[in-house]
C-alpha cells in the first residue's frame, strides 16, 4: 500500500462541513413544510449557507493537495 | 485515493491538470487557455446571436438568451440586492454566463476539462469582483464611512468591537475573494478528479485486469461515471450561481448604509 496521508486527514476533515451542511438543508427542508410560500426567500438563504459552510471542506481539499 | 500496486493503476491526481503547449511544448496556449478562448468565443456569440434583431415576440434563439438574463436578474441582482440591483446585472449576467460556461466544458466531449479548475481564472474573476463591491462602497459610503459601516456595525455592545473589527476586516479583504476563488477552483478540481478516477478506474479494471470480478466492477464503475457526468453538469450549474449570488451579496452589502 502506498498513499498520502493527507487524504485520510482530509477524510476525516470533511466530516463537519458534512453535518453542517446536513444542518443547513434539514433545516431549509423543515422551513419550506411549515410554509411553502417562503420557499424562494429560503432557497437563497440556505443555497448562502451550503456554500460557506462547503467553503471549509473545499480549503480542506486544497491544503491536502498543497501540503 | 487508490493505492498503486505495482505495475497496475495509478490514480489520477493533481498531474492530471497539467498541460503541454499545443503548438510546441513551451508555448503558451494550453487546453485551458484554448477553452477559455472558445468559452469567450461561445458566450459572446450566444448573446449577440439572441440580442441580434430583437423582437416584442421573441424567437427561440432570443427566448434562450433572455432566459439566462432573466435568470441572473430576477433570482440573483433583484433579490440580493433589492432595486438597485439593476445597474449591475450585465456585470453578473456576464460573470455567470461565462462561468457557466468554462465550468460546463469539463462535460463537453473532445473538450472535458473545466477551465476553471485551474486558479488562475477563478483568481481573476474573484478580484474583479473584490475591486467592483470594494469601490461601489466606498463610493457610496466615502473611505471612512465604508470602512466605520463595515468594522464598527451599530447595535453591538462596544467591547465586542475589540474582536469583531479586525474579523470584519480580514474577513472582508482576504477571506471573500481567496474563498470565492477557492471554492469554484476545487469544486471543479475535485468534480473532475473524482469522473477521471470512475472512468480511467473502469477502464482499467474492464480491460486491463479482466477476470469476472474486474469486468462486473469495471463496468459498475463506468456506468456510474454515466451518472456522475450528469451530477458534475448539476454541480457545475450551481457553482456558477454560488459565484454571482456571493458577488451579488457582497455588492448588496457595500450599498447598504446600515448593517
Amino acid at each position: 500500500m502506498t498513499g498520502n496521508v493527507n487524504m485520510v486527514g482530509y477524510g476525516l476533515a470533511a466530516i463537519g462541513p458534512g453535518i453542517g451542511i446536513g444542518l443547513i438543508f434539514a433545516a431549509y427542508i423543515a422551513g419550506v413544510a411549515r410554509q411553502p410560500e417562503s420557499r424562494g426567500m429560503l432557497q437563497s438563504i440556505a443555497i448562502l449557507g451550503f456554500a460557506l459552510a462547503e467553503a471549509l471542506a473545499i480549503i480542506g481539499i486544497g491544503l491536502a493537495f498543497a501540503l | 485515493m487508490l493505492a498503486a500496486e505495482g505495475d497496475g493503476f495509478t490514480s489520477p491526481g493533481p498531474r492530471d491538470f497539467e498541460f503541454p503547449g499545443i503548438f510546441g511544448h513551451d508555448s503558451f496556449v494550453t487546453k485551458p487557455i484554448l477553452i477559455v478562448i472558445i468559452g469567450t468565443l461561445v458566450v459572446g456569440l450566444l448573446f449577440w446571436l439572441a440580442a441580434r434583431r430583437a423582437q416584442t415576440v421573441p424567437t427561440k434563439g432570443q427566448f434562450a438568451g433572455e432566459s439566462v438574463y432573466g435568470f441572473v436578474r430576477n433570482s440573483i441582482a433583484l433579490d440580493a440586492i433589492g432595486h438597485e440591483g439593476m445597474k449591475y446585472v450585465p456585470y453578473l449576467a456576464t460573470l455567470f454566463s461565462f462561468i457557466a460556461v468554462l465550468n460546463i466544458a469539463g462535460i463537453v466531449p473532445l473538450l472535458q476539462f473545466p477551465a476553471t479548475s485551474k486558479i488562475g481564472i477563478p483568481l481573476f474573476l474573484a478580484i474583479i469582483s473584490w475591486v467592483v463591491y470594494n469601490s461601489i462602497g466606498i463610493k457610496r459610503q466615502g473611505l471612512v464611512g465604508y470602512f466605520k459601516n463595515m468594522m464598527f456595525p451599530a447595535g453591538i455592545p462596544w467591547p465586542v468591537y475589540f474582536l469583531l473589527a479586525p474579523i470584519e476586516l480580514f474577513s472582508t479583504f482576504f477571506v471573500r475573494p481567496i474563498t470565492l476563488a477557492l471554492r469554484l477552483t476545487f469544486n471543479m478540481f475535485a468534480g473532475h478528479l473524482v469522473l477521471l478516477l470512475f472512468v480511467l478506474g473502469g477502464q482499467y479494471l474492464v480491460f486491463t485486469k479482466g477476470g469476472f470480478v474486474g469486468v462486473l466492477a469495471g463496468t459498475v464503475s463506468l456506468l456510474g461515471s454515466i451518472v456522475l457526468t450528469f451530477f458534475e453538469g448539476f454541480v457545475q450549474l450551481l457553482q456558477a450561481y454560488v459565484f454571482t449570488l456571493l458577488t451579488a451579496l457582497y455588492i448588496g452589502g457595500a450599498l447598504a448604509d446600515e448593517h
